[in-house]
């Protein structure tokens, strides 16, 4: 106990809360910033780091990484960018809100739970830690295979109103996150010869696709600003708080299933914000309003990715092995200070160990406080005409996508992953079914071999497995149940309302079709591999052909109700991103981002001279001094030798 | 318009003036140090720690940045690398066991060619194969007594840096069944805690920081190291492990006879580029003259000043990093493949593990 003491004592020597202070502001600003997170902002501390006094130099990094999950909020919610991966969740509710007016509500509704998330958290760490070790070695890959399982089966929740066509988006999304090296095997699969490939889609670049792209293109055609209800910014500050206060059982759920996901090594914290998502959605006795600015769906997630990203210190600190992408970086740092992670951090350099929680508390609320602080003019950027925004945003996406591999094939799959994106916006296909089933086809398929190969058959009786499995037959079969139960009190207008469920018909054949495609190409490619390398992408194959074809069936049998959907113009739109991304890629990113914000601003959003002018010069220099600062790189093309002449002239 | 460009054409060619003035024998200001691999990573950490020390020992000492450029198992930064490193000195490379195997093997991603490179720093590592208390045995004496049972190894895959152990493995006799998969060293050793693992190895410093311990409770048995080589060219006890035996010494009380043959000699020849180069710094080759020596001489006396020393034996463990003009020659040498020792690999992998180069 005394250690805990005297591990906050130092945490607050002024030494310590300055280099704190200077983690958790450059912590906010990666994590504003689409596609930077964590990492980058390590890139920018590490060089300080070597020589530094270990346990301030723990306070600067235990900063930077606790707050990146609180800052990526600003651009998922007013800009339908997921910043980083552990925020795409948020998306879904944040970015309505936004669009009603209520982005301020959103974004302190999600700062007061990151924070209570991120306290949480701490707090169960600091007892955790010291039992955590048996604990962590109980899950072993058997339990790993149940939690993709349990992952999954939250598709069901998010389907929506058509189960098949949950199922075919998620195998979809098994399917393209098998791409790249097989795990069992080492063999390649889908590379179709291009290098990119070899590794697989990145997920940040999945994300950006599947989530961000698609609602430029459906504002650009609308034309107006994000918010298009009345000006009610100065309510929601305090309404989202007050959401926060009124949801506090969901918060401390969310919050601890986050930093336990966390715990657990080998998951990562991209999923847990889907499975509390669901997990609120499920629970709430009105579902109707998520997806569509349900406040609770952008408090649960908040909640858990702090606390997660609290939990995944667990692992790296007892066993040297990293929870998640910025705990790995910590993990660097921590070499680096001359400080080697295992059982000895919680034996012989105890007080170390309690300096990171309280570092990691304390990050957290001086992180969401900064936030709220901010919320209020960050979110007038909703009420700007969307056309003048729209460069801006789009230099951002491509920005965030390229940090993926740096590489055009970054840009390439953008764009193919969007094309999908639009297509199952613009008919109602859920789009996170997609995004779950690529961020956990790695890991199921892993751990699934690997827990045969260790345990035969013998794995399906473990207890750990058995009490997950009971977990998700209950996630699975209680909900309808349950709302059988209710519906029975329901009036008969309100089963009405739920039943007319808004379907795109004509276009949902051509989806199947194309999903039907892509399931036999992809089929036809892995068929006569070795097992071990064919077995898991031919189940999704089958996953994603069988729910196509129940979807065309489904849509013969129903002809009468055709309806047909505007996707042509979304398609233009894609087109040009083709184009866009060529340019930018081929002229230099800096050059095109000044010519196209320029242009565009000028010609398509009929804003003045100055006004076109001063966007772009903006941009223009916030890249530059990305670059300079965060050794960011940008392609370089044709162009941008020159641009970065001058730059270094001045 | 055309303006901008004539001013910024004019700054172009004062620049390059002033770096063509500059370039003449030094080492410019900055130095772009790319690693082919992620931050925080292993060989971030080594290049990270690098970096300074560098800095320090070169003349003038230039501004040395870490540029990560992660993907495909470091194949993607070390093409980039190869087609676009300046060859002034501005830009060095470090690389790692995971670079160097692709390259011996053929791996059709491999653009770079390590002959267009010079090496000038090269930090060797050991490693020890440990095995579970459980298998009947009490310590490396026992090893023959190992090679009646499956032993279940957590690797990463077939081609990683497990890749000479699975060679020395089936080399001794021992029925080893690798579970692959893995996402790095650490998750293996993971799996070996769990239990799931029966056989396990890491490299020195994983082996010093996390292994130890498990040893000193009666968790983890050793069974042999991978040794290292001496000015001789023999395998010697890892000074970081003096009591542990060799893979020779083991091999040699399993079967009464030093291991020898084709597969001894392919197996040497992983364990020298995985192992005696596991982390390289290399230059281009066609920097001029001068900045290349002085890139040597830098290295020379970083490895000689006893601060680093230190340093890099808490780092790495208590190797001599190889430096010189030498290394270029022993690494040129580590990293060929006969044609018949590569035809030997590739069955041996098909055969073993049925995979296909």
């Amino acid at each position: 106990m005394s250690v805990l003491f005297s591990a906050l004592d130092q945490v607050m020597s002024v030494m310590h809360l300055s280099y704190l202070m200077l983690g958790v502001v450059i912590g906010l600003i990666v994590g504003i910033i689409p596609g930077l997170g964590g990492i980058a902002g390590m890139s920018l501390l590490l060089p300080f780091i070597y020589g530094m006094d270990a346990s301030v130099g723990l306070g600067m990094l235990m900063g930077l990484v606790a707050v990146v999950p609180t800052g990526d909020t600003f651009t998922s919610v007013l800009m339908g960018i997921p910043g980083s991966s552990s925020s795409q969740a948020t998306v879904m509710d944040g970015f309505p809100l936004a669009k009603k007016g209520q982005a301020a509500r959103a974004l302190s509704a999600a700062f007061l739970s990151s924070m209570i998330g991120g306290v949480v958290g701490a707090i169960i760490l600091s007892i955790f830690i010291l039992v955590a070790r048996p604990v962590v070695l109980a899950f072993s890959s058997a339990e790993l295979f149940m939690l993709t399982l349990l992952g999954l089966s939250v598709v069901a929740s998010l389907s929506g109103g058509s189960v098949y066509k949950g199922l075919a988006a998620c195998g979809m999304g098994l399917l393209i996150g098998t791409i790249g090296g097989a795990p069992a095997t080492g063999d390649f699969r889908f590379t179709f010869d291009i290098d990119y490939l070899y590794d697989g889609i990145p997920l940040i670049v999945v994300g950006l696709g599947i989530f961000a792209l698609p609602e430029i293109i459906s504002l650009l055609i609308k034309n107006k600003s994000i918010a298009s209800k009345g000006n009610q910014l100065g309510h929601g500050l305090g309404q989202g708080l007050k959401d926060v206060m009124k949801n506090l059982p969901l918060v401390g759920r969310s919050s601890v299933f986050g930093s336990l996901v966390g715990a657990i090594p080998g998951l990562g914290g991209s999923v847990v914000d889907w499975m509390t998502y669901s997990f609120a959605m499920g629970a709430s006795k009105d579902k109707s309003q998520f997806g569509k600015g349900e406040i609770k769906g952008v408090i649960a997630p908040e909640s858990a990715n702090n606390a997660c990203s609290c939990g995944s210190m667990i692992p790296t600190i007892l066993f040297g092995v990293p929870g998640s992408g910025s705990a790995a970086v910590f993990l660097g740092g921590m070499l680096l200070l001359g400080i080697q992670p295992g059982v000895s951090m919680v034996s012989t350099h105890l007080d170390l160990t309690y300096t990171i929680i309280w570092s990691l508390a304390l990050a957290n609320i001086l992180g969401a406080a900064l936030c709220i602080f901010l919320t209020r003019p960050i979110s007038m950027l909703t009420y700007i005409k969307f056309s003048i925004l729209a460069p801006v945003i789009l230099t951002l996406i491509l920005f965030a996508a390229y940090q993926a591999t740096r590489s055009f094939g970054d840009f390439m799959a953008l764009g193919v992953i969007a094309l999908i994106g639009v297509f199952m916006k613009s008919a109602n296909w859920p789009r996170p079914a997609f995004l779950i089933g690529f961020v956990l086809s790695a890991g199921a398929e892993n751990y699934f071999f690997q827990s045969i190969q260790f345990y035969e058959y013998s794995w399906f009786t473990r207890p750990g497995v058995l009490i997950i499995g009971a977990l998700i037959l209950c996630g699975l079969f209680l909900p309808p149940l349950f709302r059988k139960a209710m519906r029975k009190r329901q009036t008969q207008e309100e089963i009405e309302a739920a039943e007319t469920v808004v379907n795109n018909f004509s276009l949902d054949i051509w989806i199947a079709g194309l999903f039907l495609m892509v399931a036999v190409v992809f089929g036809y490619q892995v068929w006569g591999e070795q097992t071990l390398t064919s077995a898991f992408p031919l189940i999704a194959v089958a996953l994603l052909g069988g729910s196509s074809l129940m979807v065309i069936i489904n849509h013969l049998r129903h002809r009468k109700l055709i309806e047909t959907a505007e996707i042509r113009q979304g398609l233009v739109y894609i087109a040009g991103f083709f184009v866009m991304a060529i340019l930018y890629f081929e002229l230099g990113f800096l050059t095109t981002t000044f010519f196209f914000t320029l242009l565009f601003i000028y010609f398509f959003a009929r804003a003045g001279i100055v006004k076109s002018t001063s966007v772009a010069v903006g941009l223009l220099v916030f890249l530059l001094v990305m670059g300079r600062l965060m050794s960011v790189d940008y392609p370089e093309g044709l162009l941008d030798g020159y641009v970065l002449a001058v730059a270094n002239m001045i | 318009m055309k303006k901008l460009k004539h001013i910024a054409m004019g700054v172009v060619a004062a620049l390059s003036i002033t770096t063509a003035v500059a370039a003449d024998n030094a080492v410019p200001d900055t130095i772009d140090f790319t690693i082919p691999f992620g931050v925080g990573g292993g060989t971030d950490v080594w290049a990270r720690f690098i970096a300074p020390n560098l800095s320090n020992f070169i003349e003038g000492n230039p501004t040395v940045v870490i540029k990560n450029q992660p993907g495909g198992g470091s194949i993607t930064g070390t093409n980039l690398f190869f087609s676009r490193a300046e060859s002034d000195g501005s830009d060095i490379i470090g690389t790692s066991a995971s670079t160097l195997f692709p390259y011996m093997l053929g791996d059709k991603r491999v653009r770079f060619n390590l002959d267009n490179w010079a090496p000038i720093l090269a930090s060797p590592t050991g490693g020890v194969v440990y095995v579970q208390p459980d298998l009947g045995i009490s310590d490396s004496g026992d090893i023959a007594k190992l090679m009646n049972q499956e032993l279940k190894f957590a690797s990463q895959g077939p081609t990683q840096l497990e890749l000479p152990i699975l060679i020395a493995l089936d080399l001794i006799g021992a029925d080893v069944k690798p579970v692959f998969g893995m996402k790095s060293r650490g998750a293996g050793r993971l799996a070996f805690e769990r239990g799931e693992a029966t056989i396990d190895f890491q490299t020195s410093s994983a082996y010093m920081n996390s292994v130890q311990g498990l040893v000193d409770n009666g968790k983890a048995i050793p069974m042999f190291s991978v040794g290292v080589m001496n000015k001789e060219g023999n395998i010697v006890r890892d000074p970081a492990f003096p009591d542990i035996p060799t893979f020779e010494e083991a091999y040699e009380s399993v079967h009464g006879k030093q291991p020898s043959g084709m597969q001894y000699d392919v197996y040497r020849k992983f364990l020298a580029a995985g192992f005696a180069f596991q982390k390289v710094i290399f230059v281009p080759a066609d920097v001029p003259s001068e900045v290349l020596a002085e890139y040597n001489q830098a290295v020379r006396k970083m490895v000689a000043d006893p601060k680093f020393k230190q340093e890099a034996a808490e780092q790495v463990g208590p190797y001599e990093n190889a430096v010189g003009v030498d290394i270029a020659m022993y690494l040129g040498e580590a990293v060929k493949i006969s044609p018949e020792m590569y035809s030997w690999i590739k069955d041996w992998l098909k055969s073993e593990f049925n995979y296909s180069l």
